[in-house]
């Protein structure tokens, strides 16, 4: 088998103003990645097709785009994985406004994280005084390890179908980064009165979600957005919102307490 | 500028594509202008097909059963399906578990009554939501590709706003289990209601309650209710192991949906054929 | 010209990594309105890629440990040539530096009190590097990004405006720093996706842009590390420190090409991984040097003990200084004893359970799975040497962290000189960025506050730094009716042959011969530079960002090779063949690059010279007390006769 080849390639070009898909022939050779072709195509055929990216290793998110239509980070397809005589489309993410070619303005997320409230220190810790079980930091560490590539965030119908959506719903980033504090060991939130249970439904959309787990499905860091952030967020929310026995519950410790 | 490369400004560009914000979705104005509503080229219809085919399937043969009231009882064997029999027109079981509690006023099938849990629980089940909206909805009928509707409101507004009642059928359904888990003993009997008997019937429930257990405790509600809920593990290490155990039921919970679901079927159908007579239950001892 | 857009700040902060945003977070506590310009979007900048951990002596697993130990181990790797005092400052300030990421919201590793767990780390005599698995990067970077989140939520609160007091302008490039006389008035800057250039007007300017990698063929390093800062720094007549010192991580991915230069954490070795070569054998027992000869294991068998018990062994070799390592791997590949795509094995496999190595390595796993298809639970990784950081910069104040010479300056981070010395011990880039990001914002901010005026931007700057930047769309050649002209220049293919001339002449193991050849094709690639011509319009052209970033990477590359040339011992990350031991004399002297002419930019400049002047200038001794820290016989090594008996 020889280890190199001509692979044929469709790649979105264009701005707001419109574009469509460019045909190009270009070599591939043995364990490259699509985002190697695309900077062949830079430096041989198309020195300014526009394209974002950054680490090449799948730490950073950079490289996010659709790849025969699937949401996916560049440097982290191999081209192995498609056959020889396929022809490979790349395009930008479908779910944000264009820039140029393969860049889009993910500017969205940006508006959206500043507005999930930030992590409320404990009062009472003074900085190195902060004491936490490896288990009850686990779960938000698994958070943690996003590498906010956004591709959860672009193949989530709630605003890929629906741009009508988007003031209203978070998006799966975000609301796992919700998780991610209210299950933080020391996040003091509920002592100045801002209840992250709450918030999610009420102010991040979470009630959007009808967990059909394409977030989980794309992200690249595998994880497990739905079944650990999502629908145990829409748990806690059930605990505020939805079931009767613990409002009732929380009404007569409230009571006993001030009492 | 001399050069000539001095950015468009977006008022001289939008002209074009502006006509074009109705169209919504991938499709809207300021997306990248490709009018296919999805590049997919993998088989992405196969799984929700099958999905629908599947669910579809059960639906037709449960309809089917749950309003056949026959041959739902062979000693010692009662179907899943009517259990517990809360009404008087049931058939009569040995030490069964067939309870009159709603009397004699109740004309339909009685598994009509007891259906609504196990229904309510499946329906509400966060895998099987994900099932059906993808399956019979297309809301999406696969990842990044368009789903048909103009609208979407998710679960915000009534009647998707009660899948948050989902932990309620849990605990109905965790009761539903515990009589199935009766049943299953009592096939440890003979016809003629004699102990220390086995059949080919009783490993049929066997793997079937297990299956219900296994799909009931790794539902994320209870996940949740068990430990999921609570921020320190550190202080309630028992929850924690638990959580831990239903961690990894849950992580496997759409495959005991499916499996539990063919196997309660099962169940059924091998009473039907046991109490049809189409079949004789073959004894071990 | 255009009239460019201008904006007025306190602060400026060029580089959103570590560095750059503890500066901003520093600044804007400090009341300064603080605006952040970083190449990539907030939040991919390189610091994602530091997998190990930070190193700070808080004691958590080993209570011996103590900044002292920390300062001492730092000042080995740095093979003495560090600039003590900020090695002191360093040592002393890492650990609240670590401690308050915890109060933004940061989640490490646990140890089983609660307290931050700490790792074994290459030259660190104590488990030192706090972590989250291998993405301490990660942690640090996202932490200092939602923390700035937060104080923009605060003035939101207070202003109604997320961006009253701190901003960050992501996606734009800074080509030149503007000064008024000697001190800074601001930045010129043009937003990568639209083209459009903008000046942000401020007295205080902080460089924290990291490092050179990407003017090397194999590095470690992502596309934004051209030597910006560098560069900015140099054109505002700041100089250069010690720019010979550039460290090759031992443990890079060799195969497929694709990914070569791609980074093994050091957490690999630290964790138990072992080097063998084709042989099977652990060659690393062979390449300890006399200096570190009574620190490091003699037989498998203690350095294996050392894992479970390290109070009574000695480490093993694997973790000596990573320079130390890289040149041994270098040497076992060239003695033919290399593994098949040119590298050695590091193997974990068969030192730990597979479910450990998921654990602990998740990263490691998942990226030799991905990108190499290679199961690093059932088989070794191919590895080898890899361009990863410069040890040299813009010589800084220690304490404020200001750039010598031009006032309004400062600089943190990588892109700062001094504080590794001729080789930084892994996991101290972590806390440096923390330690002197903060010290850079802290004293940015106190400068700015004490001015009585704000420096006038000069339009003429602006205009010059326009028509600079513009070039690439008039290159020689590329102009319509200009047939006599030479082609344009492709600036891809001047960025490969660049990186080419400096991985093979100026790379790990250096000849002067093959220096002076460098500085020969550099001179020819500067001037077939001035000609690099792109295509199309200044929306997000790839194209021509390169092309401006050629310039950056051509003056510090230049810098690399005319003071390796001209440093003429081995010592940390710089090797001279022909030069192969460390000179006592030679610690006592700092190089300083500084540009030629200063006056017009780089047109004046003769090709063939260069554009770089070198000057010499003897170290301040090592405070006493610091150096009472040490044995005599240890110190003999490091220093001349004289400054012992000083």
């Amino acid at each position: 088998m020889s280890s190199s080849y001509q692979a044929r390639f469709k790649v979105w070009r264009g701005d707001t103003g419109g574009g469509g898909l460019t045909d190009y022939a270009v070599e591939v050779n043995e364990g490259e990645v699509v985002l190697d072709i695309i900077h062949r195509l830079q430096a041989t055929q198309a020195p300014d097709l526009a394209v974002r990216w950054n680490c090449k290793a799948g730490k950073c998110g950079s490289c996010s785009a659709e790849i025969n239509g699937r949401p996916r980070l560049m440097c982290m397809t191999r081209m192995s994985v498609f056959d020889r005589e396929e022809t490979i489309t790349v395009t930008p993410l479908r779910a944000f406004p264009v820039v140029r070619d393969l860049v889009t303005d993910v500017g969205f997320n940006y508006d959206k994280a500043r507005q999930v409230p930030a992590f409320v220190p404990p009062a009472d810790l003074l900085p190195g005084e902060y004491r936490m079980q490896q288990e009850d930091v686990d779960r938000s560490q698994e958070f943690r390890k996003c590498i906010e590539c956004f591709l959860c965030q672009d193949t989530c119908h709630v605003v890929r179908d629906h741009e009508e959506n988007k003031p209203a719903f978070a998006g799966p980033r975000f609301l796992m980064r919700v998780a991610e504090l209210d299950m933080h060991p020391l996040d003091a939130a509920a002592d100045t009165g801002l209840d992250r249970k709450r918030t999610a439904q009420d102010e991040h959309g979470l009630g959007y979600c009808n967990i059909t787990k394409c977030c989980t499905e794309v992200c690249p860091e595998g994880i497990k957005i739905t079944d650990n952030a999502l629908i145990p967020l829409k748990e806690r929310t059930v605990d505020r919102k939805y079931d009767p026995l613990v409002w009732l519950g929380s009404k007569i410790r409230r009571r006993s307490s001030a009492g | 500028m001399a050069t000539g490369t001095e950015p468009k400004t977006n008022s001289d560009s939008s002209s074009e594509t502006s006509g074009d914000t109705r169209r919504g979705g991938v499709r809207a104005g300021t997306r990248a202008a490709i009018a296919a509503p999805h590049l997919r080229t993998d088989r992405w219809w196969l799984a929700p097909a099958v999905t629908a085919a599947g669910l579809l399937a059960f639906v037709v043969y449960s309809t089917w059963r749950a309003f056949a009231n026959e041959y739902y009882y062979a000693a010692p064997y009662v179907s899943p399906f009517y259990s517990p029999c809360l009404a008087e027109n049931c058939a009569p079981m040995h030490a069964g578990p067939n309870w009159e509690i709603l009397g004699g006023w109740w004309g339909l099938s009685p598994a009509l009554i007891i259906l609504i849990f196990p229904l309510g629980f499946r329906l509400t089940c966060y895998y099987y939501r994900k099932a059906y909206y993808r399956g019979f909805w297309a809301s999406p009928p696969a990842c990044a590709v368009a789903e048909p509707h103009k609208k979407y409101t998710g679960e915000t507004r009534f009647p998707l706003v009660l899948q948050n009642i989902h932990r309620y059928f849990f605990y109905a359904a965790v009761l539903v289990a515990g009589i199935l888990t009766y049943d299953t003993v009592l096939a440890f009997r003979d016809e003629n209601y004699q102990w220390g008997h086995m059949g080919l019937g009783t490993l049929v429930f066997l793997l079937n309650i297990v299956l219900i257990w296994a799909y009931t405790l790794s539902c994320h509600s209870c996940r949740h209710i068990v430990g999921g809920k609570l921020k320190h593990f550190s202080k309630h290490p028992v929850r924690y192991r638990m959580w831990q155990f239903v961690g990894r039921l849950n992580a496997r919970h759409m495959l005991l949906a499916w499996t539990s679901l063919v196997s309660v079927a099962l169940a059924d159908f091998y009473v039907y054929l046991v109490a049809s007579g189409a079949f004789d239950d073959p004894r071990f001892f | 010209m255009s009239v460019v857009d201008r904006q007025e700040w306190d602060v400026v902060v060029v580089g959103a990594g570590g560095a750059g945003l503890r500066a901003a977070v520093e600044a804007r506590e400090r009341g300064a309105r603080t605006a952040v310009i970083c190449k990539s979007l907030f939040g991919k900048a390189h610091t994602v890629m530091a997998e190990g951990g930070i190193a700070a002596a808080m004691g958590n697993v080993n209570r011996g440990d103590n900044w002292q130990v920390h300062f001492r181990d730092t000042l080995r790797g740095g093979k003495f040539l560090n600039q003590w005092r900020m090695a002191e400052l360093h040592a002393q300030e890492a650990p609240d530096r670590v401690w308050e990421l915890e109060t933004w919201g940061a989640l490490f590793d646990r140890t089983k009190d609660g307290r931050i767990s700490q790792r074994n780390f290459g030259g660190h005599e104590y488990p030192r590097l706090a972590h989250v698995g291998d993405r301490t990067g990660l942690e640090l970077i996202r932490t200092l990004q939602q923390k700035i989140v937060s104080l923009q939520q605060e003035d939101h609160r207070e202003t109604g405006d997320y961006e009253s007091r701190l901003k960050v302008f992501q996606e734009c490039t800074v080509t030149r720093i503007l000064k008024d006389g000697s001190r800074v008035s601001g930045v010129f800057a043009y937003e990568r996706e639209t083209g459009r250039f903008f000046v942000l007007e401020a007295p205080a300017v902080v460089v924290a842009t990291g490092g050179i990698g990407k003017s090397f063929k194999v590095t470690s390093n992502s596309w934004e590390y051209t030597g910006d800062g560098h560069a900015l720094a140099l054109l505002a007549g700041a100089p250069l420190l010690n720019m010979e010192f550039v460290q090759f991580h031992p443990t890079g991915m060799v195969w497929p090409p694709s990914v070569k230069g791609i980074l093994v954490t050091e957490s690999v070795r630290g964790d138990g991984g072992v080097l063998r070569n084709s042989e099977g054998k652990r060659f690393m027992f062979d390449y300890i040097p006399d200096v570190f000869k009574e620190k490091y294991a003699e037989s498998e068998d203690e350095g294996d003990r050392w894992y479970e018990d390290p109070d009574h062994n000695r480490r093993p070799p694997e973790l000596l200084p990573r320079d130390e390592v890289a040149r041994a791997i270098n040497a076992e590949v060239k003695a033919g004893r290399g593994s098949p795509h040119g590298g050695v094995f590091l193997d974990v496999s068969t030192r730990m359970p597979a479910e450990v190595i998921k654990r602990r390595l998740p990263s490691m796993y998942h990226q030799f799975k991905e990108l190499a298809d290679v199961d690093i639970t059932a088989e070794a990784m191919e590895v080898g040497p890899t361009c990863h950081y410069v040890m040299g910069g813009i010589a800084v104040d220690s304490d404020t962290a200001a750039a010598r010479g031009v006032p309004g300056l400062f600089a943190a981070g990588e892109v700062a000189g001094g504080m590794h010395g001729s080789n930084r011990l892994g996991g101290n880039s972590l806390s440096d960025l923390l330690v002197f990001g903060r010290r850079a914002g802290l004293h940015a901010a106190a400068y700015a506050a004490e001015l009585p005026d704000r420096p006038p931007v000069d339009d003429t700057q602006v205009d010059s730094a326009a028509a600079e930047a513009l070039r690439p769309f008039s290159a020689e050649g590329q102009t319509a009716g200009s047939e006599a002209g030479r082609p344009p220049e492709n600036p891809y293919t001047l960025h490969q042959e660049l990186q080419q001339t400096m991985n093979d002449l100026v790379g790990i193991i250096r000849r002067d011969g093959e220096m002076r050849e460098a500085l020969e094709k550099l001179a020819d690639l500067r001037v077939r530079a001035r000609r690099a011509g792109v295509e199309g319009h200044r929306q997000f052209n790839p194209g021509w960002h390169l092309s401006l970033d050629l310039r950056n990477m051509l003056l510090v590359s230049e810098c690399v090779a005319r003071a390796a040339l001209e440093r003429t011992e081995s010592r940390g990350g710089h090797t001279r063949e022909d030069h192969p031991s460390m000179e006592r004399e030679w610690r006592r002297i700092n190089l300083l690059c500084s540009l030629t002419d200063p006056t017009d930019g780089l047109a004046a400049t003769d090709p063939v010279r260069g554009q770089i002047t070198l000057t010499r200038e003897t170290t301040e001794p090592i405070r006493p007390d610091l150096l009472a820290l040490f044995e005599k016989e240890e110190l003999v090594k490091y220093l001349t006769e004289e400054e012992l008996y000083e």
